[in-house]
């Protein structure tokens, strides 16, 4: 098992690697200076600017500074933009609002949509089950971007129950539409996918032979069909996961949450490139770190695997 | 002579029809009513597209100067004023618009699948076909892009390189090949030993065209599928990208610039700028949804 770990971490880095050196290659491509301006900068004052920044050594030696700035002080480097503040400010000031209403979203739609995808099989052809598709298909089709406005007309608008944005240190009534929004989409997929899972398990031989046996239909569910029906689960949970990383980037937007995705949108129209790099390999590191552990959880639970 | 003719004839219209999968797929998806009413809407929207902005009594980028600053009240929809579906804070027809922007979004889902279907397919192909080492690496690659979050790297893209509709197109036909690759992969590998292949492969026909003319066309069924799904996926996200203000340029716009426009808008009293491009945008997904289901039930019955 450890040996598997080490093995897939070793995986890991070079993806990471690449993602730097990706993100970085972009960056330098750029037509333009960071710091023109409209107005145009004088030469002299440019050639200072980009001595100061380290954006007059050669490419190589940039993105070496990057790269070990990165490893050796979780140092993210300077926003080209704002003077006064670097990505790692603006990390922690945004991430701990993105971490906490997508840490519910992403367990609420594990656990609602894991729960409800289940109870429909085994409900299966009953007004339980079809409600469970019904909320699935009519989800698919209300991406976080439509929900929000929906939801934000409704309870916001018409009933007066929620505040449509604002976060206010993440009281619950500003915690909810985000996390609504956010995990609504994913919990239908998740539902759809264990329901699915769930009925071909129960139809499987060896469900059969349980039956067989005389086993009591709790102990066959819980002890037999649970586990391997929750493999194609446990497998979504990475695309999932960077979904609703993506996801969190409207969410700032739409209710002005104050989280990551809110700095992100700001400086890629600003053209901030220090920014976007910075928040762009922090959450790749963060989806590679979380489809690491997918990956060993999945080993983890599938005898089938060996590693 | 004549006596040949009859009995030929007789002998025809006795004789057991072929079926061939394709014609089974057709009358099974013709018999799926929700796929029927998906593929019906999908030519309506596609219509309004078309000739929306033929009919409509303003251009999508002309101002209404008489509602401008009162659009609260008279930019709502009516027949009178010629503005079908209201206008938009700007004044500009929103029936007009709508049908601009849904050209944009079917073009970009259309576009997004079909990079998807030719590269995906190609490339799952090879990779599935040569196997061994080639595959291990072609795949890996595969596994390394996807987890990558894309969407930040395709706005990345964007704003290094200049908004445009021909850089979405790249961004996004970026994206979605991956998938189709996996799948074409999968099916590569349970084809490659079946009979007709080995026939041509001891017939010396050369490997590329062995993927190109018999491993592709048996691909087609699967791939079609999917394709069909894929394109609301790639609306979703050109709509995701518009709605951060990060995709088409005004004056141009898409589904999702436009709901993006209405929600901004909708605490103003002016819910319609919201409500139809939302209409629009929920029908055409739910029609590509089901238009796709009744196709994975037509053409891979063993599925079911």
């Amino acid at each position: 098992m450890i040996a598997f770990v080490f093995r897939r971490l070793l995986v890991a880095i070079p993806v990471l690697l690449l993602l730097v050196v990706l993100t970085f290659v972009l960056m330098y491509a750029a037509p333009g200076s960071p710091f023109a301006t409209e107005r145009g900068v004088p030469p002299a004052v440019l050639q200072n600017l980009e001595r100061e920044y380290g954006l007059d050594q050669p490419f190589i030696v940039q993105i070496w500074t990057y790269i070990t700035n990165i490893v050796t002080d979780f140092n993210f480097g300077p926003s080209f933009v704002y003077r006064d503040q670097d990505v790692n400010d603006l990390i922690a000031q945004g991430f701990p609002v993105t971490l906490t209403y997508g840490t519910w979203a992403f367990v609420l739609a594990t656990l609602v949509g894991g729960s409800l995808g289940i109870i429909a099989a085994l409900r299966h052809n009953t007004w339980l089950d079809y409600l469970a598709v019904g909320v699935s298909v009519g989800a698919q089709v209300l991406p976080n971007f439509v929900l929000a406005p929906i939801l934000v007309l409704i309870f916001t608008l018409w009933l007066g129950w929620l505040p449509g944005g604002g976060w206010q240190g993440g009281q619950w009534q500003f915690v909810i539409l985000p996390v609504i929004a956010l995990g609504t989409s994913f919990m239908a997929s998740i539902a759809r996918i264990a329901r699915a899972s769930m009925l071909e398990v129960l139809s499987s031989n060896f469900i059969r032979t349980a039956r067989a046996k005389g086993l009591p239909q709790r102990t066959i569910i819980l002890r037999h069909a649970l586990k391997p029906a929750l493999l194609p689960v446990i497998s979504y949970l990475g695309p999932a996961f960077v979904g609703m990383i993506t996801g969190s980037v409207v969410i700032d937007i739409y209710f002005s949450t104050g989280g990551i995705g809110q700095f992100f949108v700001a400086s890629a129209l600003a053209r901030d490139y220090g920014v976007m790099m910075g928040i762009t390999v922090l959450l790749g590191a963060l989806t590679i770190l979380f489809n690491l552990l997918v990956d060993v959880a999945y080993a983890w639970i599938d005898p089938k695997i060996r590693y | 002579m004549r006596g040949a003719t009859i009995t030929d004839a007789s002998y025809l219209a006795d004789a057991p029809k072929g079926r061939s999968l394709w014609s089974d797929a057709r009358r099974r998806f013709f018999r799926n009513r929700a796929a029927v009413a998906g593929l019906i809407v999908l030519a309506a929207i596609a219509l309004f597209a078309l000739i929306g902005p033929l009919i409509a009594p303003w251009d999508y980028e002309e101002i209404d100067w008489a509602v401008l600053g009162n659009v609260e009240e008279l930019g709502r929809p009516s027949l009178a004023t010629g503005h079908w579906f209201g206008t938009d804070q700007l004044g500009r027809d929103l029936f007009a618009r709508t049908a601009q922007g849904t050209q944009i979004s079917l073009m970009v889902g259309l576009v997004g699948a079909l990079i998807a279907v030719f590269f995906g397919t190609l490339y799952g192909a090879v990779a599935g076909y040569f196997g061994g080492r080639v595959d291990g690496i072609m795949m890996r690659t595969v596994d390394v892009l996807m987890s990558i979050p894309y969407m930040f790297v395709l706005i990345l893209l964007l704003v290094v390189f200049g908004r445009s509709i021909l850089m979405l197109f790249i961004g996004i036909g970026l994206i979605s090949w991956l998938d189709m690759a996996r799948i074409a992969r999968g099916q590569t590998l349970a084809l490659k030993s079946k009979e007709f292949v080995e026939a041509a492969v001891a017939t010396g026909v050369h490997p590329f065209r062995i993927i190109v003319r018999h491993i592709v066309p048996n691909l087609l069924g699967v791939i079609i599928v999917y394709a069909t799904l894929l394109v609301p996926s790639m609306i979703i996200y050109e709509s995701f990208i518009s709605f951060l203000g990060l995709g088409v340029q005004e004056p141009l716009t898409s589904w999702g610039a436009l709901i993006n426009d209405g929600a901004s808008e909708m605490r103003n009293g002016t819910i319609w700028q919201l409500l139809f491009p939302l209409g629009f945008f929920v029908a055409g997904l739910f029609a590509f949804f089901f238009v796709g289901d009744g196709l994975r039930d037509a053409l891979d019955p063993k599925d079911r």
